[in-house]
């Protein structure tokens, strides 16, 4: 896509001219670099309860954010109108934070090569509404009929489409449109009146709607009907240092939260993380080699251009154990004197960038997963979780088990019920002494917070063990 | 665009509505404006600022609904907002119990509930900056072993919600808040933590000092170096006044009418029921003036009232819009909340336990060898079945006083026995946002650790 045929210029008529007025009215008063943001989003989503179809909502927001950068001050407006005074006036208060002599005045805005990363023709936002809620019906109906004891199953279908154009002092142009779906059934069982329990599961990606034929509503609904069932029987969990396998895929929310905050740039510029200035150490295990992609083909965390118009990356965070590199924003990037890694995202255009993570995981290694189970004589094997949460500056990071169960004697026995483990980010990986040969990404369902900003993202995981974690049970 | 003519917008994309077919109609209109200036190691870092306003329509074709919404508020944004609520309503099943409160739900409290202060808009930029400023430096001076920080921010915020509906509801209200918060990073030897402090009020004489909100930051921050890991046990667990709020956050997941008629709630069913020990009073109350979970009415336009929830460890209500009412046979309580658009949801007012008696130090005392938790992490709290596991930070009690910094533990136990176990309850409830609880001491709790 060329920029006179983007949606800025066609719908609004903005044009490239335009463009380098508004940077010069950003750096009117100063400052090293600026910015704009421009977005137009369009959301839709319904969802099923008690088998009716209850809600279904479609909307659309545009803005742009304006930013300029001195040193290390930021100045940053936006504007929901974008109409030309109004980006006028956005520029003018973003420049506020500068002072001193206008030092760029020409900007010469080049459009450069991007991924295809997610080549959707038609996006789901762009089908029928009628195709889209036969997802939650669909789930609806599997989720019953899974088993007699599924007494409620809501499933929600939500996606978006987003267009965005970046400009930059710096000469970037480009523009990105970005399609995204999901869809997410939670069922509850109940036994004889006894206590209900729940399951979830869901997925999706920058997918045309097609993607739900493979990855089907039955296929989500199955199994969150089959972990509220699995739950029927779970005991308490138990609660000390142990033992910890993790099963293949959503359980690379352990490196999401471990280590990969911790290294996102901003903390280590300013040496508050509890990896600042460990760069080159060893931090985990030499099993454990860890990346940042975000550039895997139609994935949820996957972007073309990240949201400050650079080319997304493979980022190597560490390698066989040793901390490598951080996830960089063009702040941190440009403060640090290091490379623009592609990581600079934002929740939307009324937000600042921030370094973020796209797709976290761990490498393969070359256990057999059943032998790795085989290995542990008492521990937890944990196959699917709930969010997680960490501190960056002590290094602490909680991640929640929603279904796992006792190892005893090298075998899975009982399931047990919802327990946080909890650990130390540059010391935990530290106790992982096998990895399995069956790397297995999410299925797309990640959203990562921080400082109040939601960005879609990503993880993986093949199965490993963990000598020792500590497991927040009561038995 | 004046406040009258956004109301007057709201009617007239009401009345659009039902001309394209809508039986009713719910229109939200919001606009604010947003300021942000934040310091980190004396400096300026962030300046930000910016207005928005959005539109949302929620429809009916008899029991079925649709919703829209868009930053669009022109006349095409307009009639396209319309006609994207309408279309929808093809897809939507027929719902029994869909459809606005009854005619005698509506209304407002009237008067002026102090929700609006005019020293907001006027704020000088240079004010907030030095009071951002004077927060963190009180912070980094306060001791030697504050090293650095996360740097302080002042946010204010001006805006006014709009409501109006197809029974002829009209009703709108402004608002206004400041906050100051600063985050310092204290290290002594390997040990480097952070924690935060934060004031926020209506108006800007309401704030604290901010070299109060600086030192109370690094105090906290300090308290918790060197902390160990404690080995795992059954302990009596305190909980200080900002963590004891996450467990009201808890309680009120659990009363949420929608949780309730689905069975997903380990409250499901006990009303009338003794579900908390007797020294247990936890309110919900939306009309307490200038706090910030008051409101004249709620999403729906019925106004916004005092609830008792648990009466002295009795579960005497659950919280409700009227959707919710309805599958459950009774009354909305006057808890609508939604954003722009869509079914309203549940939120609370002020939501609070009435305060008991004891010191928090009084409730110390007693306790030989227990947990006095911080700070709570991560989200292992199953409302389904009450299951409750966290990751915790804090200090240890030992013969009766805090002994020493802990963390990377979990407190774990289940909420239907946590709100039976509780006993003790502390005289030290004050408002710091629309969730408040004075601190709290649980009988046991596992704590999981060595």
């Amino acid at each position: 896509m060329q920029f006179s045929d983007s949606i800025f210029a066609v719908r609004f008529g903005i044009t490239r001219h335009d463009l380098e007025a508004y940077l010069a009215e950003a750096l009117s008063h100063g400052g090293d670099y600026a910015d704009l943001y421009f977005e137009y989003l369009l959301t839709s989503g319904m969802s099923i309860d008690e088998s009716m179809v209850k809600s279904a909502a479609q909307g659309v927001s545009m803005g742009v954010g304006i930013r300029v950068i001195a040193g290390e001050r930021t100045g940053y407006a936006y504007s929901d109108d974008l109409s030309p005074e109004k980006i006028r006036k956005a520029a003018h208060v973003a420049a506020y934070i500068a002072s001193g002599p206008a030092k760029v005045d020409k900007f010469d805005l080049n459009e450069g090569v991007r991924h295809n990363l997610y080549p959707v023709l038609t996006a789901p936002t762009e089908t029928a509404f009628a195709e889209r809620v036969e997802l939650v019906k669909r789930a609806d109906r599997a989720a019953r009929a899974y088993d007699s004891r599924i007494f409620q199953v809501q499933a929600i279908y939500a996606d978006n489409l987003r267009y965005v154009l970046v400009a930059t002092s710096d000469g970037v142009l480009t523009m990105d449109r970005q399609p995204l779906a999901r869809l997410s059934v939670s069922a509850l069982a109940r036994e004889n009146g006894g206590v209900p329990q729940r399951g979830h599961a869901g997925g999706g990606g920058r997918v045309e709607l097609d993607f739900f034929k493979e990855k089907t509503p039955e296929h989500f609904a199955t199994e969150a009907a089959r972990e509220a069932i699995v739950m029927l029987d779970a005991v308490n969990a138990p609660a000390g240092e142990m033992t910890v396998v993790l099963g293949p895929g959503w359980p690379g929310i352990l490196l999401h939260e471990a280590v990969g905050h911790g290294l996102e740039a901003d903390f280590n510029r300013k040496g508050v993380s509890a990896f600042s200035g460990r760069m080159g150490q060893k931090v985990a295990s030499e099993l454990c080699t860890i990346i940042d992609d975000g550039t895997i083909n139609s994935r949820r965390g996957s972007l073309n251009v990240d949201d400050e118009g650079n080319a997304t990356r493979r980022n190597v965070l560490i390698e066989n154990g040793v901390l490598r590199g951080y996830l960089q924003d063009k702040l941190s990037s440009t403060l640090m004197n290091e490379a623009p890694t592609g990581s600079g995202r934002r929740e939307s255009y009324a937000h600042i960038p921030m370094p973020r993570m796209t797709n976290t995981f761990m490498l393969a290694g070359e256990s057999d997963p059943e032998e790795i189970i085989r290995s542990v004589p008492k521990g937890l094997y944990c196959v699917n979780f709930g969010g997680g949460q960490v501190d960056i500056t002590s290094g602490n990071f909680v991640f929640s088990a929603s279904e796992s169960y006792l190892i005893e004697d090298g075998k899975l026995t009982r399931p047990v019920r919802n327990a946080t483990l909890i650990g130390n980010g540059p010391e935990a990986l530290k106790y992982v002494s096998m990895v399995g040969n069956d790397l297995r990404l999410d299925e797309g369902i990640g959203v990562c917070g921080k400082e109040g900003q939601s960005v879609p993202v990503g993880v993986g995981i093949p199965t490993i063990k963990i000598d020792r974690m500590t497991v927040g049970g009561t038995a | 665009m004046n406040g009258n003519h956004l109301l007057e917008l709201a009617r007239n994309v009401v009345k659009q509505a039902q001309a394209a077919g809508a039986t009713d109609a719910e229109c939200t209109i919001a606009e604010g404006e947003e300021f942000s200036a934040s310091v980190r190691m004396r400096e300026v870092e962030n300046l930000k600022e910016a207005g928005s306003r959005g539109a949302g329509l929620r429809i009916l074709i008899g029991r079925k609904t649709g919703a829209s919404s868009t930053s669009d508020l022109s006349s095409e944004g307009v009639a396209h907002l319309v006609k994207s609520a309408i279309e929808l309503a093809d897809i939507t099943s027929e719902d029994p119990q869909a459809g606005l409160p009854d005619d005698d739900e509506f209304g407002a409290i009237a008067g002026d509930l102090g929700l609006y202060s005019e020293d907001v808009p006027g704020l000088d930029p240079g004010l907030k900056i030095d009071t951002a400023k004077r927060a963190e430096e009180a912070a980094l001076s306060a001791d030697p072993r504050i090293f650095n920080s996360e740097g302080a921010s002042f946010d204010n915020y001006v805006g006014r919600h709009l409501f109006a509906n197809s029974r002829g509801f009209a009703g709108e209200y402004r608002s206004s808040y400041c906050s100051l918060s600063t985050s310092p990073v204290a290290r002594d030897g390997e040990s480097m933590e952070r924690d935060y402090w934060f004031t926020l009020a209506r108006g800007f004489a309401g704030l604290e000092a901010p070299e109060d909100v600086g030192r109370m930051a690094a105090k906290r921050a300090l308290r918790r170096l060197n902390a160990v890991k404690v080995p795992t046990q059954k302990v009596p667990v305190v909980f200080e006044p900002r963590t004891a709020r996450s467990l009201l956050d808890n309680v009120f997941e659990a009363v949420h009418g929608m949780s309730i008629y689905r069975h997903e709630s380990f409250l499901a069913g006990k009303l009338g029921e003794k579900i908390a020990a007797a020294c247990v009073t936890l309110v919900d109350d939306g009309t307490l003036p200038g706090l910030f979970g008051t409101s004249p009415f709620d999403d729906e336009g019925v106004p916004s009232r005092r609830t008792v929830v648990i009466d002295h460890g009795v579960l005497k209500s659950y919280l409700m819009n009227t959707y919710a009412a309805r599958k459950l046979g009774m009354k909305t309580t006057g808890n609508a909340s939604r954003g722009l658009t869509g079914n309203a949801g549940i939120g609370h007012g002020n939501f609070f336990v009435e305060k008991g008696v004891q010191t928090p130090e009084e409730m110390i005392a007693g306790i030989p060898n227990g947990f006095y938790v911080t700070e709570l992490m991560g989200f292992g709290v199953n409302i389904v079945t009450g299951d409750y596991s966290r990751g915790a930070a804090g200090l240890w009690i030992r013969d009766g006083e805090l002994a020493f910094a802990v963390s990377e533990v979990t407190i774990a136990g289940n909420l239907s026995e946590m709100l039976l176990g509780l006993e003790a309850i502390g005289s030290d409830l004050e408002f710091r946002g629309s969730v408040a609880a004075p601190t709290l001491k649980i009988g046991e709790m596992t704590v999981g650790g060595k």
